[in-house]
């Protein structure tokens, strides 16, 4: 075993997360695909930075958690408000910025 | 420091225990996403993402990344997956996903799309990384006097001077993200606006022609559960009493006197089934 392995499972897990966010409708279960997408990312960053020796990736990753946390917040606070107004949390029906 | 360099040149051997925990985890995070993507309720969704999350988390512990794999579980599986419950829990979860496809074709499309995307990263990086090195990070990870620093402070020292900006910058960016949820969700309603409690119980009684409460359900020697409808005094069944979602319950009942002699007493109205006579029961 390498550390390919690792590497190809990230992938297969960022397509999952990809393919789910053009399949689903439900804007939560967006969302969640965007975080899976995240985190494979983040698997691979802490793969290489063991690969080349470096702490660099790691603090990359976690960069990355930070964002995504704040992401996380703004995007549900979002869905949130759009589902006050049009009583819908499905991607399809939020086809207008306002209103 | 030569002991150091040499370090750097040997490759670190992955170990047997780490390629079982990878060939356990490994299936277990892919069939938490693929569960994530493929059932159609939302919250069952959220738990199979935890499951990914969890097992990346194990990941980043098992490569030389424990603070990390603390992180991932704390902030992602503690935090962010419980964030996605409570707006779930509030919004999504009784509107299920639609199985109509406003695009026609998407679906497959997507599909065939993310298999064929999977195919050509998943080779590219297969083939681009097939001798990777594994210089390992007990160097990186050195203190200054050359011993086991640890993993901690050597993302520390990195945080605090390198990215020392960067780091900054991302309390500024989580302040910024704190105070927009906080003005999205807020719903500003004009002073004077919200109804007082005795204009409520006005409106009550004027639309309403029903302003007192319905009837409770029955309560039998045999069984009182709400589907069970109450009686009117005149023996009838009333339909008020019924509860709603629930088919109203038939209740078998003693039979009761019900001859026409008794109906002048008192309690003659409850000896009968039969709906009282118009004038009381009186009889001339």
């Amino acid at each position: 075993m390498t550390l390919t392995h690792y590497l190809v499972l990230a992938a297969i897990l960022f397509t999952i997360g990809a393919v789910g966010v053009l399949v689903r409708r439900n804007a939560i279960v967006v969302f969640m695909c965007v975080e899976l997408m995240l985190n494979s990312v983040n698997l691979t960053l802490v793969t290489f930075a063991r690969s080349t020796g470096t702490i660099d990736g790691q603090i990359m990753a976690f960069f990355v958690m930070v964002v995504a946390a704040a992401e996380v917040v703004i995007g549900l606070a979002i869905i949130m408000s759009i589902y006050r107004t049009r009583r819908s949390a499905s991607v399809d029906d939020a086809n207008l910025l306002k209103y | 420091m030569s002991l150091l360099a040499a370090a750097a040149d040997t490759q670190v051997v992955i170990g047997g225990a780490e390629e079982v925990v990878f060939w356990i985890l490994g299936p277990v995070a892919l069939a938490g996403a693929l569960g994530m993507v493929f059932s159609k309720n939302a919250v069952h969704s959220a738990l199979w993402l935890v499951l990914t999350m969890l097992s990346l988390g194990v990941f980043y512990v098992v490569q030389e990344a424990p603070f990390l794999g603390a992180v991932q579980i704390i902030v992602y599986t503690g935090a962010i997956m419980i964030l996605f419950l409570f707006v779930l829990m509030m919004v999504g979860r009784d509107s299920s996903d639609s199985v109509v496809e406003t695009l026609r074709g998407q679906r497959v499309a997507a599909t065939v799309l993310g298999v064929g995307f999977a195919g050509l990263v998943g080779a590219g990086i297969a083939r681009a990384t097939e001798d990777l090195p594994v210089v390992g990070l007990a160097e990186a990870q050195a203190d200054a006097a050359g011993g086991e620093g640890g993993n901690i402070p050597a993302i520390a020292e990195l945080l605090f001077t390198r990215y020392l900006l960067a780091f900054e910058v991302t309390s500024a960016l989580l302040i910024t993200a704190a105070v927009g949820a906080m003005v999205l969700a807020h719903i500003e309603r004009e002073p004077g606006t919200r109804r007082t409690q005795k204009e409520l119980s006005k409106a009550r009684f004027l639309d309403n022609p029903r302003p007192q409460t319905l009837p409770g359900p029955g309560v039998y020697a045999r069984g009182n559960s709400v589907a069970a409808p109450a009686l009117l005094p005149d023996g009838t069944v009333t339909e008020e009493s019924f509860a709603t979602g629930v088919e109203p319950q038939e209740i078998e009942q003693m039979p009761r006197p019900t001859g026409r002699g008794q109906l002048g007493s008192p309690d003659g109205a409850l000896g009968t089934l039969d709906p009282a006579p118009l004038d009381g029961g009186r009889q001339s």
